[in-house]
């Protein structure tokens, strides 16, 4: 269906290819996940398929790609639209019409579909999708689910035989999440469409797909069946690790298979006490850094906040779970200061940070929001740390560059921020941030766009910041990290707090939040991969 | 015609008639009717008249969409200008020796240069002057009305699905910068928040490139996604045309606006022969028109559920013709009823024919089937969905209310 015959892509002004010498073939109704370290040429890969790469983006491609006997080079992205269906990360960024059904419908538009047969196909995506009920409303007032399952629906009405999905739940949470992949899932193994998907959290999908195709830092490509390829994958999720640190063959790919093999490790395990996570030694529970009363955020009639107490102590990392639109956000802005607050105090060492200028409350409470870049406007990271330095002025005896190089050694002053990777640059912000020395740090969401090192490297920054006597929240959805990164979890849901304790106790117990080690090993209490290699250093 | 939309035909005398959205075109012609009749009148009477039949029809057949709501909008700019038209008219336009005898109040008069012929601050406000600006105003106010009930009544993004073919590239481009402009504001919200936490000014000139760079940023980002996006689904697809057909089709564009151009210039310029303008303006629409279908036949497209032109859509269209016929053509016999005097003053009279003529237009509060409403389409829908969409990162963080599934039925 698919077929890549010794491509090389090369973009304009770069030194070294992307993709070197790919050949590869995807065969119909395959579900083809696609896995690698982040900017390793991922997206390239999958823009190459319709044709975006490089009629779209510039470059030069060298090679043939063909599908459905169609070669990109002679077929520009729009004249492959009836073969090739494109959806990305923001499913939002993507949307050309304002309601469900027009959006359903445009694709069919282009494509010259007769009246009656569009009418009829998008009556039956709308089915297909379960998104009937929304076929009138706004798209900007779906949630991030319904949103991206639209952004699939929208193209699935045009036929396609072939869907490309580049990392289309990074943005979702757990259960979004499973909606959208159920959505693809069904459209594999119902309608035979040949999917190749991109995914961070392999966690979610690794159990599904007939092929892995994993693309190397040198920009050559290797894939195959996934329990042979992921042996050696440089990316791997959990239930894999495990399978390789144990030593099982087949390797295992999901939790039911895992569980069955696991028996004898269980038991080994189980005889022993459950280790802690590792932690550096200097971290220790402190005294409260911050303390939040009674908080109340509204936004017109909607309640975001409901009278919420929140204690963090210094030393601790602590996670704020809860599913998009839970008030995760705005409790992280409205404790910061800078947000909306109708109710409530918060008590940093004495003073309320909503009730001081912004440049003072940054010193009490330092937030690090969704979109960091949103942050920086300068043309390299030194002068963005001059800059910084400048704002913060006599709060910190560190500049912001020597704490960039603690977080994220080894990043050229010179470059501009946008050059960062998604890691370096969560850095930098972090660094600036971090300037003003502030007690407490906030981090909305950092780990969007991280794949499993960056993910790794962020967890050691925080335990670096928890252990210089800093309180820490990190407001995420990703349950794998919670396990490794957090000692304490604050679970929110429409605006109250659910849920707060250790993490073994909330995460672990939890059907839906458990992370896949914890799944597979339960009723042993062992959350993560570090946990089982500690608990049996003789098996390493 | 679908089997969906055949459906939903009114059905006349069997109670109830099943809502639908009336074809746009229909309302902006039955506004532009209007508009003209408008052109024809001071008599206040008559624009007040009108203004109550755009109100009237407004408010019995505009949807609960964000764009229905706008004719209070338009109706707050028609009295601005009405008070500004009178206001100037105080300060620039007293004391002329036309502007009757009945003086209200005096403005202390500014001497002006000499070089400053005709141009007055100041002097005696007349109530002749007063009245004759007051109608002035009126009259472009009841237009702005127009105006404002045909963007109110008919979706304007659906209005321009109506285009040639030809034209359809336009048509998006509109299309796409009307939805570029909240994100932009929603942007700016952002990074304004994000700005704070860095201590750093939100406004003034510091404040802009902080606030600016970023926001440039996102916004192209997201336009080049956009742009990715449609050309993946197909956008712009050529339906085998040779160059010689495109060229053709331009060329004939060209030479048809020339003709419009100088055809215009014949009509409105006295010192032309009429007879030269009327034959450029006829060969110039004669060759756009060609230009046009010729472009439209190299478009290779299909309209999801287009609007129906049925009865109600004529019904509608007659209902604006009338007033508009009935006064242009009322002018020549009975000005004196369409435009009272101000000087000498009179009261201004009701004259019968013209007022019926404007009762018409309201005629189609009625014809047009009722607008299908969040409480018709909303009928079994599920829980309200989670709101917050993290697809557009920060929709909490922007201070905006999180949007809710919930609506406000009509």
């Amino acid at each position: 269906m698919i077929e890549f015959d010794r491509v090389t892509i090369t973009y304009d002004g770069a030194t070294a290819p992307v993709l070197r010498d790919v050949s590869l073939r995807i065969e119909e109704g395959e579900l083809a996940l696609v896995v690698g370290r982040t900017g390793v040429g991922k997206s390239t890969l999958l823009g190459a398929v319709n044709g975006l790469v490089p009629h779209f983006t510039g470059g030069r491609l060298a090679g043939r790609v063909v599908v459905d006997g169609r070669d990109t080079r002679t077929h520009p992205p729009r004249d492959l639209a009836d073969v090739v269906g494109v959806v990305g990360q923001d499913p939002l960024a993507g949307f050309v019409t304002d309601t469900v059904e027009e959006e359903l419908a445009y694709g069919m538009e282009q494509l010259a579909v007769a009246p009656d047969v569009m009418r009829r196909r998008v009556e039956e995506t709308l089915d297909l999708l379960g998104i009937a009920e929304l076929r009138a409303r706004a798209l900007h007032e779906l949630s991030g689910g319904q949103q991206q399952r639209v952004a699939i629906g929208s193209v699935l009405t045009a036929h396609p035989r072939v869907l490309v999905l580049d990392e289309p739940t990074s943005a979702l949470d757990p259960t979004a999440a499973e909606e959208v992949l159920a959505a693809v899932t069904r459209l594999v193994h119902d309608l035979g469409v040949t999917v190749v998907l991109a995914e961070h959290r392999l966690e979610r999908v690794v159990q599904y797909a007939d092929r892995v195709v994993e693309v190397h830092p040198d920009g050559t490509v290797t894939s195959g069946a996934p329990d042979r390829m992921l042996i050696s994958t440089a990316v791997a999720p959990p239930v894999v690790e495990l399978g390789r640190f144990a030593g099982w063959s087949p390797l295992p790919l999901s939790v039911r298979d895992a569980r069955r093999l696991a028996v004898p490790l269980r038991d080994r395990i189980g005889r022993r006490p459950v280790p802690d996570p590792p932690r550096s030694a200097e971290r220790q529970r402190g005294a409260t850094a911050l303390s939040a009363r009674r908080i109340v955020v509204r936004y017109g009639d909607v309640t975001a906040v409901r009278q919420v107490d929140l204690d963090l102590a210094a030393g601790e990392v602590t996670a704020l779970m809860g599913r998009n639109g839970s008030g995760k956000s705005s409790l992280l802005w409205a404790v910061q200061g800078t947000g909306t607050r109708q109710g409530g105090s918060v008590d940093v060492g004495g003073t309320d940070p909503g009730a001081v200028p912004p440049a003072r409350a940054r010193r009490l409470v330092g937030l690090v929001p969704q979109t960091p870049t949103d942050l920086l406007y300068l043309d390299t990271v030194d002068d963005e740390c001059a800059q910084a330095d400048r704002e913060s002025a006599g709060a910190s005896a560190v500049g912001a560059r020597a704490l960039l190089d603690r977080l994220a050694p080894g990043i050229p002053g010179e470059l501009h921020p946008r050059d960062l990777s998604e890691g370096q640059r969560l850095a930098l912000v972090l660094a600036v941030q971090l300037a003003a020395a502030p007690a407490v740090v906030l981090l909305d969401e950092p780990t969007r766009g991280l794949d499993y090192q960056g993910k790794r490297s962020l967890i050691g920054i925080l335990d670096v910041l928890a252990s210089e006597g800093r309180s820490v929240l990190v407001a995420t959805h990703d349950v794998e990290f919670v396990a490794a990164a957090a000692d304490r979890v604050v679970v929110m849901a429409d605006g109250d707090v659910v849920a707060d304790g250790p993490v073994g106790e909330v995460v672990g117990a939890s059907p839906s939040f458990a992370p896949q080690v914890s799944k597979i090993l339960a009723p042993v209490g062992v959350l993560t991969m570090d946990q089982v290699r500690l608990a049996l250093p003789e098996a390493v | 015609m679908t089997t969906g939309s055949a459906a939903r035909a009114p059905r006349r005398g069997s109670g109830r008639r099943i809502p639908r959205a009336l074809h746009p075109v229909a309302w902006w012609l039955w506004a532009v009717s209007l508009a003209v009749a408008t052109t024809a009148v001071t008599n206040p009477v008559l624009l007040l008249l009108l203004l109550g039949v755009l109100a009237v029809v407004v408010v019995n057949r505009r949807t609960d969409a964000p764009w229905a709501r706008a004719f209070r909008y338009y109706l707050g700019l028609a009295l601005t200008v009405v008070a500004v038209r009178v206001a100037f008219l105080a300060v620039f336009g007293g004391d002329l020796p036309t502007q009757g005898v009945h003086t209200l109040f005096t403005v202390p008069r500014l001497p002006l240069p000499s070089w400053a012929t005709g141009l007055r601050l100041g002097g005696a406000v007349t109530a002749e002057g007063t009245l004759g600006a007051l109608y002035a105003g009126l009259r472009l106010g009841c237009l702005i009305c127009c105006l404002g009930a045909a963007n109110s009544l008919a979706n304007p993004k659906r209005a321009l699905r109506v285009l040639p073919g030809a034209l359809y590239e336009l048509g998006v481009a509109v299309v796409v910068s009307l939805s570029v402009a909240p994100q932009l504001v929603e942007s700016v919200q952002r990074v304004r928040r994000a700005r704070k936490l860095r201590g750093g000014p939100t406004s003034g000139f510091h404040a802009l490139r902080g606030i600016a760079i970023p926001v440039l940023e996102d916004a192209l980002d997201r336009s080049l996604r956009l742009a990715a996006a449609m050309d993946s689904r197909g956008y712009g697809r050529r339906g085998g045309v040779s160059t010689g057909s495109r060229r053709l089709t331009a060329a004939l564009l060209v030479a048809g606006m020339c003709g419009l151009c100088l055809g215009a210039y014949g009509l409105l310029d006295g010192s032309v022969a009429a007879p030269a303008g009327v034959p450029a303006l006829a060969a110039g629409a004669t060759l756009c028109g060609l230009g046009l279908a010729l472009g439209g036949r190299r478009v290779v497209r299909s309209q999801y559920r287009p609007d129906p032109w049925r009865a109600a859509e004529w019904g509608v269209v007659l209902c604006g013709l009338v007033p508009a016929v009935v006064l242009v053509g009322r002018l020549a016999t009975h000005p004196a009823a369409l435009a009272p005097s101000t000087d000498p003053l009179v009261w201004p009279a009701l004259p019968v024919v013209p007022a019926l003529a404007i009762l018409v237009a309201g005629l189609a509060a009625v014809i047009a089937p009722p607008p299908v409403r969040a409480a018709h389409r909303d009928v079994g829908r599920s829980a309200p969905a989670t709101p917050g969409s993290p697809g557009s990162p920060g929709v909490t963080a922007t201070g905006e209310p999180a949007p809710t599934g919930r609506r406000v039925a009509a």
